[in-house]
């Protein structure tokens, strides 16, 4: 599992960064490819066993555009899977009906996961990009009392 | 082996990504919820057009692309005629012997913007649907040019400040109505014509499987919440999203065959039109007392058509 949420292949490229082209550069009529090998299959296979190209954006991160990061908690979540249909940047991990975590590569920061979360306390909250997970974890908040 | 499973959420989840991220639509942006879900919706191949807009110049940065499908991108009109010609292309090599792997299922979709939609390309789409091609059109309904900065489009709702119809002090923004597309496309003979939201998520992909199984033109307005132009937190996509099929600005249903009329969502508690108008910049401005009688005109309208829905769903007609 653990090759899943860190997929070597995933966000190797910074977006504009590396590989900046020109649009005399840009030829007419140009295919990018998603992938190195035949692709017919491609809807049966999940990511890591997808050989992505050096075209496809799952090689390329858009994480710094974030500010502030959600961080997961295993230990509350219920796998009701609210962020993973939500998630604008298909950046919530799931395999077998369990979410895994967050592919911070993908992440933009920009909340939606938090919002729909229906747990409480939330298994999903945003903290500043800068803090770890384990600290963000030590001081989640704890089950708020319903008001009377 | 066409359709995934879309009984819940957690049966969904199993189906297999084919939008990737790293795309550069906004944090919060609806558009990728509604592309997303629609390609995890089937297993077939798809063959997917994108006119000029957000979605365009987002998945398509070169030298990426964020689509695990054959993709083309055209013009900004041509969303609806380069998934016809693909589909006309399809059939002849089918019927000629001359396709590679004739048994692969294969749809044809189309993306288009409401700019593109409900204006710029709407010569297009209608010449398309009356040819009778069989693909979906789905139009990302964010009621503005977005791309370009926020200009109106004929799919603005009245009292909404754009770039082009800024609201101030001698006006209160957009002056029309929002044209009804559904009732257009329906009358221009689509098989299938449904108005879906991102935040019924399982409403939508109902539509989305429907659409892929039918054979001939489709037409799907989908509801995208624009964090940017909208002016609202990034967050909220989902809540704004609720807010407007809540208090039925903006309503699910569904018409087969240009007659069979289907209200898809009925909301339990019925929201005033003023929530889901209070919780966008767009239309601050609206709450001055000056333009009291706009608010008015809002939630008579919204009535209204909520009625004639109701009207249509019983007669069958």
């Amino acid at each position: 599992m653990s090759n899943v949420l860190s997929n070597e292949k995933r966000g190797m490229h910074e977006l504009g960064a590396e590989k900046k082209v020109g649009w005399d550069e840009v030829t007419h009529g140009v295919v990018l490819h998603s992938f190195e090998d035949d692709a017919t299959d491609v809807a049966m296979r999940k990511a890591e066993d997808r050989k992505y190209s050096e075209f496809s954006s799952y090689t390329a991160t858009v994480a710094s555009w974030r500010v502030i990061k959600p961080v997961y908690n295993r230990d509350i979540c219920i796998d009701c899977q609210n962020c993973w249909v939500w998630c604008p940047d298909s950046s919530i991990i799931s395999r077998d009906k369990q979410i895994l975590g967050i592919d911070y590569d993908h992440c933009k920061g920009c909340g939606v996961c938090v919002e729909v979360c229906p747990t409480n306390p939330k298994s999903l909250l945003m903290f500043g990009e800068a803090m770890s997970s384990e600290d963000a974890i030590a001081q989640w908040p704890v089950k708020e009392k319903k008001e009377k | 082996m066409a359709i995934t499973s879309v009984k819940n959420l957690k049966e969904f989840s199993t189906t297999n990504e084919r939008f990737e991220g790293a795309h550069l639509l906004c944090p919060g942006c609806a558009h990728s919820m509604i592309v997303r879900e629609l390609m995890n919706c089937s297993d077939d191949n798809l063959v997917i057009s994108t006119n000029t807009g957000c979605l365009e110049v987002s998945t398509a940065v070169y030298p990426y692309t964020s689509w695990d499908t054959s993709w083309i991108h055209i013009g900004f009109e041509n969303a609806a005629t380069a998934a016809a010609g693909a589909e006309a292309m399809y059939k002849a090599r089918k019927r000629k012997g001359t396709l590679k792997n004739p048994d692969a299922p294969v749809k044809f979709v189309a993306f288009g913007g409401d700019g593109s939609t409900y204006d710029i390309g709407f010569q297009w789409l209608s010449g398309a649907v009356e040819r009778g091609h069989n693909f979906t059109y789905i139009c990302l309904d964010n009621e503005n040019y977005a791309n370009t900065g926020g200009q109106r489009s004929s799919s603005t709702p009245i009292g909404a400040s754009t770039t082009t119809a800024p609201a101030g002090r001698v006006s209160y923004g957009e002056k029309r109505n929002k044209k009804d597309m559904m009732a257009i496309m329906a009358a221009n003979g689509a098989s299938y014509v449904a108005q879906v939201a991102p935040n019924k998520w399982k409403n939508m992909a109902q539509a989305f499987q429907k659409a892929l199984s039918i054979d001939g033109p489709c037409y799907i307005n989908a509801l995208s919440a624009c964090t940017t132009e909208w002016k609202f937190d990034p967050k909220d996509t989902i809540n704004i999203s609720d807010l407007a099929t809540d208090s039925l600005v903006f309503p699910l249903y569904e018409i087969i065959d240009g007659t069979e009329l289907n209200i898809t969502y009925r909301p339990k508690n019925v929201l005033p039109v003023k929530d889901y108008l209070a919780a966008q910049g767009r239309f601050k401005h609206l709450f001055k007392p000056e333009n009291a009688h706009i608010l008015e005109e809002w939630q008579k309208r919204v009535d209204e058509k909520w009625e004639y829905l109701q009207r249509r769903e019983e007669a069958r007609v």
